[in-house]
Order: C-alpha cells, then structure tokens, then sequence
C-alpha cells in the first residue's frame, strides 16, 4: 500500500466522523501518515456528514478526497453523491439496512452488510459505524488489526469510556461479516 | 488534533491567558477550545458582542502587557483590521488568526486563500505590517502560533497566523510544544505605576505631524531589521529545479505531490514554500531565480502571491499562475499538468488577467 483515501458519509449521528477518526488514528498507531478531514457545511440535524480519511506511506498532499479509493455509505444520499467518484478497482461497503440500491458499476469491490440491523440483534445500537470499519479493514488490511483494537479508547471520549467494551465487540463482529 | 484545536492548545503553552473571540465558520473550534480551557487554568475566555468589540478587548489587554489572541475567519478579520491598524499605531504586540473562507463578502466558507493581499499589504489604514504567517501542516500551526507570540513581543507589533478552513478543520498527529516558563518583561505596559515610575501611555493618535511622521519612520527602520532577519520558507527539491512552483499553505502540501510526480517524470520541478508571508522571502527565492528557468504559483485565490514572487526576482524569469478560488480546492493532478505543460515550453495562464504579466506570448 501506498496510499489509500477512503470517503465514509451518511446521515448525522451515525457515527462517520468517529469511525473515520478510527482508522485515521489505527494508521497513527501503525506509523503511517493520516490525515482527516471532516466535510463542514450549513447542514442540519439529520442531513449527511461525510469525512476524507487518508492513510499512506507517504506525506499526505491534500486531506480532501475525491476519488476516494474505498467508500462506506451509510445513507441513500451518500450513496448516490459518492458512488460514481469510486475510483474504478476501489472498494465500496455499505449499510444494506439503510441502504437498498445496488450499484451499476461492475468495476468495484461491493460489500453489502446490514450493520445496522447487525448492531441491533447483538444490543450494540449505534455502532453500525464500527462493524463497517472493522469489515472494511478485514477486506484490505488497510491497518493492523491490533492497532485498530488500540485506536477505540484514543476514539472514544472520556465521558464514554463505558463504551469501550461496546466497540470492541463491534470491531469483532464486524471482522465475522 | 485538529489544525484548530492545536492552535488554541499551543497558543495556551506560548503564556496566552487572554482569548476574546466572535464565532465564525470555518474558526469556531478556536473559540470552543479557549471556552473550555482557559477557566480551568486562570485565563479568561470572553465571547465579545462583536468582532469590533474582541479586538479592542485584545488591544486593552495587550496594553496591560498579557499575551493576548484573537482569531476569526476572513469576513470577520475585515472588521477586526480596524483594531489591528490601532494596535500598530501603539506598537502593541498581539497575536490572531484568519483562518479563511472564501470572499469577497460572506463569500463560502470552504476553504481559501483569498486574503493574501489583506494580510500582507492592507490590513487596515496607515503605514504599518503585521508579521503574516502561513503554516502547511497541523504541527506547522502549533509551532508557528507559538513562535508567534515571542515575535509579536520581540517587535512589539501584532503577528497573524494566516490558515485557511482545510488546515484548520483537519485532523493530523501534532507534537505540541512544552509550556513557556518564562514571559519577557514589558517595561512599557500600562499595568499600574506603583508610584515608582512615570506612568505609561498606549495612544497612536499625533496631532503634530512632524511627531507622526518621526514616529512611522522609527517603525520602518524595525520593520527593515525584520526584512532583513525573519524571512521563513522551506526549499523543497529546488537546488536543480527549471521549474519552481511556489506556494504556501494548503496548496504547498498539494503542489509537493504534483512536484514528486513530477519529478518520477524526471522533470526537474521543484517546490518554494514561503512561511513568513511577511516579510516574504525575497533573498532565497532571487537566489533560486539564478538557476530557475520558469516560475509557477500555485493559489486558492486569483494570484495575488503573484506579485510578490515577480518583485522578489526582479521580473528576471516569467512567473506562471494556477488556482482556484471561491472554496474550490486544487488538485495535485491539476498542478502536475501545469508543470508537464512548462516542461514542454508552453506558459500556464490559468486566469486570463495574468497572461499580461509573463511578457510572452500575449
């Protein structure tokens, strides 16, 4: 790997920033060079969120992707804006729950989990964002998977810190699907 | 961190106790650090009414010799610049922050770097510069915010850190510097005589323009010292580079890819990267025009650095100009085929108004 740009978007509140932080803080712990940035917008309660992460071997030029090489779409709007900018042989997960569109594309990796379903039936709900990072790292091994365990408490706040064990049951099922 | 909070963070460890600020997109994580902060270790965060207002809160404590900031985004560095033209006049020194959005006006508030021209030559009325820095990187905002204040104090002029909403609102690993012990002494300030001293006055206004004019003058002769010391920059690839692009900010960190790209090409490309926007580094840039054949800057906005890179080498080699503006981001890929397209002898003229200044083929 040299370099690898990944878009994760989706509704507010599903937890896109915090699980692009995860991988960008995984590549830290790795010693690769990350970057990310959030994309900030007038948007609303309810409206879509999106964030760039990259993770390369190299410095990072711009933080701001836009043929990302991997996309986690979480909502229906994300992915119908993002879909498209895939780079072609890029990898693309979504959240089947959320999301019922395939894409039309034959030139990408497509990976449909339902994690928010998943999340549910295993009493992690909101932490569908997880379950798709931890999938998408198993698929390209994009971090180790060690430091990936020891990025959630550099992730989660301190008034969090009883979601831990959460998200460590997350990263798990996750690396099942 | 955040580009942001590593600036609040950092300006924290230089001894700033005092953060008067005004919410504005794409800055506000600056004023949400200092508001959780600065309670907890004895400084005081206030949210002024108005832009007007913090800056003349920041001149009042300046006055009283604390290390002071302010920080805003470009709509709301216009209002302040009346305040910073003030602060020059009373020789104060003061530190904030412009990190940009795109303008004129409300503009967006995607990222920019259309406040070039304000910040190095007009940043409100009267003969004065402030001290304009540009950081690339995150760590590069938490260590020019803290040298920052020490030059602020060492001049006695305030000092603006220039970033835009992309520096700003990433996140990148930051090493944050150790707190500073100590504060250098202000035998000027108007903190109270204790009837052992005449008492001190911070006033820029002159009535006699004879006096005014001794007084603009002694302030040049400082701000030549400063020309002549604290030009920054970072020469990247340059020492055999015909093709130099120059650019600051967040679009060095994106031409530095299009110049390694190039250079896998075997195009001997180049990056200058002014730091110290002012002073700009006129000497080493009219160093690497001697072995240069052709110039590119590389902006996000309409190629006001331009001008600057044409005085700095004395209008010796064409200088080039690619950007965009209005919050659109540059691509690396962009900046590569203006660089293939010098390699093949072409000149870039990414705005028509600028095919003037290349005395080529126009």
């Amino acid at each position: 790997m040299s370099t690898i740009e990944m878009t994760l978007a989706g509704f507010g509140g599903q937890g896109l920033l915090f699980a692009g932080k995860m991988m960008a803080y995984a590549g830290l712990i790795d010693g690769k060079e990350v970057s990310w940035m959030p994309s900030y917008g007038p948007e609303m309660r309810g409206g879509t969120a999106s964030c760039s992460v990259v993770v390369s071997d190299t410095a990072i030029g711009s933080p701001i992707v836009t043929e990302p090489d991997v996309l986690i779409a979480m909502n229906r709007p994300s992915f119908l804006k993002f879909i498209d900018a895939v780079k072609p042989g890029g990898t693309v997960i979504i959240d089947s729950t959320m999301v019922e569109d395939r894409p039309e594309r034959t030139d990408i990796n497509f990976f449909a989990v339902p994690a928010t379903d998943i999340a549910e039936e295993n009493g992690l709900k909101g932490l569908a964002n997880v379950i798709l990072v931890s999938k998408l790292n198993k698929e390209l091994g994009i971090v180790s998977d060690e430091s990936l365990k020891a990025a959630v408490p550099k992730c989660v706040s301190l008034r969090h810190q009883d979601m831990l064990e959460y998200n460590k049951q997350a990263l798990e099922i996750g690396a099942q699907q | 961190m955040k580009g942001n909070e590593a600036m609040a963070e950092s300006a924290i460890r230089a001894g700033c106790r005092f953060f008067f600020g005004y919410p504005i997109t794409p800055q506000t994580e600056v004023s949400a650090y200092m508001s959780k902060v600065m309670p907890k270790i004895g400084g005081l965060f206030l949210q002024a009414e108005s832009e007007v207002a913090a800056i003349n809160m920041v001149y009042g404590a300046s006055s009283a010799g604390a290390r002071v900031m302010t920080s805003s985004s470009s709509p709301g560095i216009s209002l302040k610049s009346e305040g910073v033209s003030y602060l020059c006049g009373s020789d104060l020194p003061a530190v904030f922050a412009n990190v940009e959005r795109g303008g004129p006006g409300l503009g967006s508030i995607q990222p920019s770097q259309s406040d070039y021209y304000q910040a190095t030559r007009g940043l409100g009325h009267g003969d004065f510069h402030v001290l304009v820095y540009a950081p690339s990187t995150v760590q590069e905002t938490a260590d020019l915010i803290y040298m920052a204040f020490d030059k602020a104090d060492e001049y006695r002029m305030p000092a603006m850190l220039l970033t835009d909403g992309m520096i700003g609102q990433m996140m990148e690993p930051v090493v944050l510097p150790d707190p500073i012990e100590k504060l250098p002494e202000k035998p000027w300030a108007t903190n109270g005589t204790g009837m052992k001293r005449v008492h001190n006055i911070s006033n820029s206004l002159y009535l006699d323009a004879q006096k005014l004019e001794d007084i603009v003058v002694n302030r040049e002769k400082r701000y030549d010292k400063i020309r002549a010391t604290e030009q920054k920059y970072e020469a990247y690839r340059t020492e055999d580079a015909e093709i130099v692009v120059v650019a600051f900010g967040a679009s060095a960190r994106i031409s530095r890819n299009a110049v390694d790209a190039a250079r896998e090409e075997g195009i001997k490309a180049g990056l200058f990267r002014p730091i110290s926007l002012w002073p700009f580094p006129n000497d080493a840039l009219l160093e690497i025009a001697k072995s240069a054949r052709t110039f590119l800057s590389v902006e996000m906005n309409m190629g006001q650095m331009v001008d600057d890179i044409r005085l700095a080498i004395h209008d010796t080699r064409d200088v080039n100009f690619f950007g965009h503006t209005g919050g659109v981001i540059p691509q690396s890929s962009e900046v590569l085929a203006c660089i293939q397209k010098l390699e093949a002898g072409e000149h870039v003229h990414m705005v028509p108004f600028h095919s003037r200044y290349t005395g080529g083929d126009q």
